[in-house]
């Protein structure tokens, strides 16, 4: 149903059941909000999306009272504006004045609202909380001083991400975000996907940065600094230098780390086209058998951990096959060590990728040979464009170049990876090529693409129905885990991305990117994908020429050795 | 200790949770403290994170996550004893037996809590040691309960 309200001596339409702010939101008039997230449950924590409304006595926090019938609203008369400003005094007075320093400088939405409201003074001064930096989390950094307790870490890591890692824990002043027994991120049942790091207003949660190590690795002569890239970077880094979302810059970033000074650049989508060839290779040997269904994708390391956690019984399910980065990183430190002459101790790995769980995974004891880690540290999108500014690198006035052999081509499959769904379709048209031993004659699988949330997909592969399901965004997921583990749900391969809409949107991505941004990102991956006329990983002569030289074939103890691993149950408080 | 969760949760057999104050009132009155192992246990039954779990036990000043020392000390911080000093009291505490409310010595000796009403207003500032009230309580007094419980 709808009806007219009147906002600011002006008559807009509203719609039953919605909230005051959404309908403002409809009709172009912005409000300000700390704590209000779309999609997720209102709270009215941070009160700054207050308005007057007539007839009632107090101002109302909009995001949580829905909207009535010939409500008469002001968003910005003067008792409205000097409230928020008071607001955000009140939470000033209880922040550290270290901006210069912060993470968030620049893009933190506490600062922007204190310039909007033209906060040129300290006016409240108070005791400020004292608290301690969480620094145990190799991909996450939390700084309760800086927290204002919106609760957007606690809605989305319930809601979205079903982990629950976090809550408010005591009362009153004495308020703070915590996990369970008040323990360290790294000893907690977070997943490191950065979900809560994408909707932190301020610093209060932010990445675990690498950039010294980077720079002090790269004046360093005597370490070959070596850096891969993800498939979803590309298409995303361009917003940090004002260039339109969804532009693909891979030809730039080349030109970019080159002139930074590594030694070696490769894109990690070659690596992609290793993983399609090695899954395929298992779901061959399982369909041949008929038997270990389903196949659940291991690219994602925050749903890798989510797995392990709450999940371990579906931990043998999971293809051994390491995601991209790490298969990348050791057949760098192997293969490419050995081609060069290169001892792997001398070999500096960066890695930069569109994840916050990237950063984890590197880590990780499986990820090792011999104690040398597969990849050494990892960047994220963002902090690669600091990178950039810090060289002093003008992204508008290089030109493109291409990055280095031997891991130079890449299937456009493989770039596929960045987006959800984007693993499978390039999984399926090699697997369509092994089972039937042609090509297919149309590469798209439309239903895979664009997929909110969990679905289900059926496609024919030479007469045999192979059954797929995409997940994207950890909400659905308990189902769907119940469901493959009692057999209802009967797939032979499952692809699980922990971020909504997969790579693109990862918790290394851009801040202040929105939904459209996603799309636009995902959607150049499939441009790309169609001007491609290298379509499938089992064609890369690249890859073709690694399992010649070095890994045999598909599926081989070497392969094994190098590409494969496997995981257990971790134990932490869920 | 696990036993005793187990029966207790046996008893909430079909519940929800909304139960879960009650459950873990009776895990603090039987046990004398959340444990994690409860937290776990009771999260577990209920279907609840821990983390939940532990946000909203961290929210009422009733639950403690540590064994209650051998002595239990609960100063009284209703209206009346903080009109008649209590925070004094709790200070003297603190810097005495070197503990903060909430802790338990590492000797496990003793146990500081403050509660908000002990409903002996008349008597403020009051104290309550393994039950026993002490009342009208001066700086000297309080001196000497500390020191004869020291010394025992």
């Amino acid at each position: 149903m709808q009806f007219n309200i009147e906002v600011n001596n002006r008559v807009i339409e509203a719609r039953k059941g919605e909230t005051i702010l959404s309908t403002l939101y409809r009709n172009g008039i912005k409000v300000p909000t700390l704590c209000n997230m779309k999609d997720l449950s209102p709270t009215g924590a941070c009160r700054i999306c207050v308005v007057e409304v007539e007839g009632k006595e107090n101002l109302i926090t909009s995001c949580s009272y829905p909207v009535e019938e010939s409500m008469r609203i002001k968003t910005h008369s003067p008792r409205v504006v000097k409230a928020r400003k008071t607001l955000v005094e009140l939470l000033l007075s209880n922040h550290p004045d270290d901006c210069l320093y912060c993470e968030r400088n620049g893009c933190c939405e506490l600062q922007d609202l204190a310039i909007d409201l033209n906060i040129r003074e300290r006016r409240i001064s108070g005791k400020k909380s004292r608290h301690k930096l969480d620094l145990s989390s190799p991909s996450i950094i939390r700084d309760p001083a800086k927290c204002i307790l919106c609760g957007r870490c606690v809605r989305v890591c319930d809601e979205i991400q079903s982990v629950s890692t976090l809550d408010f824990l005591n009362r009153g002043s004495k308020t703070l975000i915590g996990t369970a027994m008040a323990r360290d991120l790294n000893f907690s049942s977070c997943i490191n996907c950065g979900r809560c790091v994408m909707v932190c207003p301020t610093g209060a949660l932010h990445e675990h940065g690498y950039m010294d190590e980077v720079l002090d690795s790269l004046n360093n002569s005597s370490l070959n600094v070596i850096v891969q890239y993800g498939p979803a970077v590309t298409v995303s880094l361009a917003e940090e230098f004002g260039i339109k979302p969804g532009k693909d810059i891979n030809g730039l970033i080349n030109a970019a780390l080159r002139k930074i000074g590594f030694k070696y650049i490769f894109d990690t989508a070659f690596a992609a086209d290793v993983v399609v060839m090695e899954t395929v290779e298992t779901l061959m040997q399982k369909l041949e058998s008929n038997d270990g269904f389903p196949v659940i994708s291991s690219c994602c390391p925050a749903w890798i951990k989510y797995a392990e956690q709450f999940y371990p019984d579906a931990l043998p399910l999971i293809s051994t096959c390491k995601s991209p980065q790490q298969v990348l990183g050791s057949i760098i430190k192997s293969y490419f060590a050995s081609e060069q002459g290169i001892n792997p101790n001398s070999i500096y790995s960066v890695s930069i990728m569109p994840c916050l769980a990237k950063k984890f995974e590197a880590q990780r004891e499986e990820m090792t040979h011999k104690t040398i880690s597969d990849v050494d540290v990892v960047l994220t999108t963002r902090e690669f464009s600091r990178l950039i500014q810090l060289y002093g690198i003008d992204m508008h006035n290089i030109e493109p170049q291409t990055p280095d052999s031997p891991f130079g081509v890449r299937s456009s499959a493989s770039k596929l990876f960045g987006a959800s769904g984007g693993t499978t379709e390039a999984i399926l048209r090699t697997l369509h090529f092994k089972m039937t031993g042609k090509e297919m004659s149309s590469m798209k699988y439309q239903e895979l693409r664009m997929v909110n949330g969990v679905k289900e997909v059926a496609v024919k592969i030479g007469g045999k129905e192979i059954n797929i399901v995409i997940a994207n965004g950890l909400t659905g997921i308990r189902n769907l885990m119940e469901g493959i583990l009692n057999k209802t749900i009967n797939a032979h391969f499952i692809e699980i991305m922990a971020c909504p809409g997969g790579c693109v949107n990862g918790g290394g991505q851009p801040f202040k990117s929105d939904d459209k941004d996603v799309k636009a990102r995902m959607r150049t991956l499939y441009d790309i994908d169609d001007i491609d006329s290298l379509k499938v990983s089992h064609k890369n002569p690249l890859v073709i020429d690694l399992y010649e030289k070095y890994l045999d074939k598909e599926g081989s103890d070497k392969a094994k050795r190098q590409l494969h691993t496997c995981y257990s149950k971790r134990d932490v408080l869920l | 200790m696990d036993g005793t969760i187990n029966l207790l949760l046996e008893k909430y057999s079909h519940s929800r949770r909304d139960s879960l104050i009650p459950i873990l009132q009776e895990i603090q009155e039987e046990v004398g403290y959340l444990s994690e192992e409860a937290i776990v246990k009771v999260g577990n039954h209920l279907n609840i994170p821990t983390s939940k779990i532990y946000g909203l036990a961290t929210f009422y000043n009733q639950f403690r996550f540590e064994p209650k020392g051998k002595y239990h000390i609960q100063v009284c911080h209703g209206t009346a004893c903080h009109l008649f000093g209590a925070i004094r009291i709790i200070d003297i505490i603190e810097r005495k037996l070197k503990v903060k409310a909430g802790q338990t010595t590492r000797n496990g000796k003793f146990s500081l809590e403050i509660v908000p009403c002990i409903g002996a207003c008349a008597q403020a500032p009051v104290i309550s040691v393994n039950g026993e009230y002490h009342s009208n309580l001066t700086e000297d007094h309080l001196g000497q309960v500390l020191i004869d419980l020291n010394g025992e």
